[in-house]
């Protein structure tokens, strides 16, 4: 993407775990809260089938931001996957790193099915903060090697 | 090969006014995959159905995306429609375009775009699913009942009388809940107890029902038709298997000064005790905080009094685990601590009580007997203001919802004031009233007409004690535009409805979710309100919002009829959405057994070796194993790595 197009909107894949996140995201859609359009979600049954590979799939296949969202602690449908993913992806942050990603760009975190609002100032603001990395090469190294 | 049928709809003007549908169908046409496309009006509609199921067969489909409004909603509707059509049920994807798209998005070129790509993604994930079978279980055919107010007592009648046993769990030592302590009930002003008690002993009395009191649920485990729930009984220090509910105990118990939970605090009782007259089961309770035996080691009174031996002060509780196909949660709710508003004096004047104190002193079996005098100085109130709304519609101190029950709780207990001091004078501040019920309305025009209660539009700002004992009450008349005080005798605070307190983490134990005020959320606020999001678990009564009786008995019953028409049904079938693993790629390392939470994984010999293996029946489907495995020998149906990957690149 270019860079003032990712200025405008950067590009986000949002997992959203099926009962808790993806029903926030519903919720924001039937209150009719707008957030930015270059979001692209992905329905998962529970924020702990998120694979860590899945993430860096998605910063190869070029999306500016990654998006994780599970139900709250304690209310998740199937007990503790969300604090499998909490676990697993707080390892996968630090992978990004390592691998020269900018650890920003990842983003967990929980949505209820009550908070539509939420959601779409979740969407909202991770977008404003990718904002940041518009037009910098996407790993570190190489903006590193660019200055 | 593939051949996909998108079918794209309008949703009137809910999609079609954001999207340009026609561009988003012909740029979709042009993919490898896809077979046909086309758009319509409303995909939901019988015709809609049609479409797709005459063009399945017209251009040999053998995969569907519907672009339209949540799977949530209708994915299942869709479903049924292309296996009526004789495809697998399974091999069908819903692109999210309403919700996520056309309500989301104000540029109409941006929805389009959007709902283009949408679209797309659905078409690559869905050509890459393979067909799924249900999964087949048995259902064992006992409903587990959580709480003994009158939604569960309903729930549990309806479900003995369908033929099904029913096991009634309830927190307190007796049935009846909230409605066991009304005095009268609106708006035909009938007795409470009068219609309840009936019911307490009927499900007593049921040979399909066991009713477990003082008991509390431990854990859950298990799924839709094979529950597994452990039940913890508080020590009670009496074997109700022994009990001949004689009483003699409770005459006999020297403590006597215990505030008593079922008049609202208000009277006291003894430290053995059955919460009122008609308690069912009837067994009386030792109070360990307050029982001599317990705080000084001495007495004993009860123990030797008792004739049938029932006294056991080593009772330690006991724990039970049964089995269960399905649950009813009809927990109830309680009232707000009036507490947070100071400036009432709630929790500080005598004379300024809560709705369910006034009804306690208004009722025959409460701590005067049903006399209406002032708790300080036992007169007669000559005037009373009722002050509504404390609590509810109140977001900066209570809660933004409107509770529902007090604008009705509130004329009755000035019509019950008017009738023990029919020369007594009534106030009602209120904000608006809200009486959308049957005979309701009239009910209020009663109060007001034919009974003289005077109705102050206005919220009060404080309630002031006076010298002389009596309360100066501050509000204002909003229709005249002006402040007004009123002295009266007595205050009643018409105190919101809350989630009990230990709402949240009875549902954290069931995994249901509820709400942002902590009330159970409906598997859908229309269309399944007695339902949770997890199959199997059903709502009645308050536990799910404020609700009068009428509400809560409907519910009872509605939530009988789901679990009726769930064991009417020999085995079920299952989500075919379970993990599989593949032996030859897995390790046995077993880490997805540890991260399983229904310990669904267990190991077996395969040439030679330890490996992991599913047991399809117990799998919920959650993908925690999926995403654990480093070998990925572990595929989640619906959710396998390729459908992921395909729907989420770009």
């Amino acid at each position: 993407m270019s860079a003032p197009e990712m200025a405008r909107d950067p590009k986000i894949l949002a997992f959203l775990c099926r009962w808790c996140s993806y029903a926030g995201a519903d919720l924001a859609g039937t209150s009719r809260f707008s957030y930015p359009p270059n979001v692209r979600i992905v329905q998962v049954p529970c924020s702990g089938r998120v694979d860590p590979v899945m993430i860096f799939k998605a910063f190869v296949e070029g999306y500016d931001g990654v998006l994780v969202a599970g139900c709250h602690p304690g209310d998740c449908h199937y007990g503790t996957g969300n604090y499998h993913a909490r676990r697993k992806l707080a390892v996968a942050r630090r992978l990004l790193e390592t691998v020269g990603v900018h650890p920003d760009r990842m983003l967990f975190t929980w949505v209820s099915a009550a908070e539509g609002r939420k959601f779409a100032e979740v969407c909202t603001t991770f977008a404003e903060g990718l904002k940041q990395f518009a037009g910098r090469p996407k790993t570190l190294a190489r903006e590193a090697l660019a200055k | 090969m593939a051949r996909v049928g998108v079918f794209i709809c309008h949703c009137g003007v809910n999609i079609a006014g954001k999207v340009d549908v026609a561009k988003v169908t012909e740029t979709i046409g042009k993919m490898p995959e896809v077979a046909f496309a086309t758009e319509y009006k409303f995909m939901c509609s019988s015709p809609g159905q049609k479409l797709a199921s005459d063009a399945i067969k017209e251009h040999a489909l053998n995969r569907i995306v519907v672009a339209a409004c949540s799977p949530t909603m209708h994915l299942p509707t869709f479903r049924k429609a292309i296996a009526r059509a004789g495809l697998n049920p399974y091999l069908i994807s819903m692109a999210n375009i309403r919700e996520q798209c056309s309500w989301v998005t104000e540029d109409k070129e941006k929805a389009t775009e959007k709902a283009t790509d949408l679209v797309r993604r659905q078409v690559r994930r869905i050509a890459h699913a393979d067909p799924l079978e249900d999964v087949s279980v048995p259902v064992e055919k006992t409903a587990l009942v959580l709480g003994g107010g009158v939604a569960g007592i309903q729930a549990a009648l309806d479900i003995a009388d369908g033929g099904r046993k029913v096991i009634l769990v309830e927190k307190s030592p007796s049935l009846g809940g909230k409605m066991a302590q009304l005095d009268e009930t609106f708006p035909t002003l009938d007795c409470s107890q009068c219609i309840l008690t009936p019911k307490m002993v009927e499900a007593a009395q049921h040979p399909n029902i066991e009713i477990r009191a003082n008991t509390t649920v431990k854990k859950v485990g298990g799924y839709v038709g094979n529950f597994e729930v452990t039940l913890e009984r508080r020590p009670t220090c009496v074997d109700a298997t022994r009990c001949i509910a004689c009483g003699l105990c409770v005459t006999k118990c020297p403590v006597k000064d215990v505030p008593d939970e079922f008049n609202a605090g208000l009277g006291t009782r003894r430290a053995i005790a059955t919460p009122f007259p008609q308690a069912v089961p009837a067994i009386p309770v030792i109070d360990q905080e307050y029982c001599l035996k317990f705080t000084k080691n001495k007495c004993g009174a009860c123990e030797k009094i008792c004739p049938a031996g029932a006294i056991d002060y080593e009772d330690k509780g006991a724990e039970e685990t049964v089995k269960a196909g399905a649950i009813v949660v009809a927990t109830g709710f309680q009232e707000m601590s009036p507490a947070v508003y100071t400036e009432y004096g709630g929790a500080t004047y005598p004379d300024v009580l809560t709705g369910l104190q006034f009804e306690r002193l208004v009722s025959s079996t409460g701590p005067t007997e049903g006399k209406l005098v002032r708790p300080s100085d036992g007169q007669e109130p000559k005037t009373i203001v009722f002050v509504q709304c404390v609590g509810s519609r109140d977001p900066s101190k209570g809660h933004e919802y409107c509770s529902g029950i007090c604008c009705m709780y509130t004329a009755k207990h000035a019509l019950l004031y008017k009738h023990h001091v029919p020369n007594g004078q009534a106030y009602v501040c209120y904000i608006d009233i809200r009486s959308p019920g049957k005979n309701y309305e009239q009910f209020i025009r009663r109060a007001v007409e034919e009974e003289d209660v005077r109705y102050i539009r206005g919220r009060v700002g404080k309630v002031q004690r006076r010298d002389d004992g009596r309360y100066r009450v501050f509000t204002e008349d909003t229709l005249v535009g002006r402040p007004v005080s009123i002295d009266a005798d007595m205050v009643v605070l018409a105190s919101a409805a809350e989630p009990q307190s230990d709402a949240a983490s009875l549902a954290q134990t069931l995994g249901i979710s509820y709400d942002a005020d902590g009330f159970y959320t409906e598997a859908h606020p229309k269309l399944k309100p007695v339902e949770t999001a997890t199959a199997g678990v059903f709502l009645a009564g308050a536990c799910q919002g404020p609700k009068d009786i009428p509400a809560s008995v409907q519910q009872g019953s509605a939530a009988a009829a789901k679990v009726l028409a769930l064991f009417a049904n020999e085995t079920l079938r299952k989500s075919p959405q379970v993990a599989q693993v593949d032996s030859s790629a897995c390790t046995g390392c077993l880490t997805c057994a540890y991260v399983c939470h229904y310990s669904a994984i267990e190991e077996k010999q395969a040439a030679g070796r330890q490996v992991a293996f599913v047991v399809a029946g117990k799998c919920q489907g959650c993908g925690a194993c999926a995403a654990a495995c480093k070998n990925k020998a572990v595929t989640l149906a619906q959710f396998s790595d390729d459908e992921v990957f395909e729907e989420m690149m770009r």
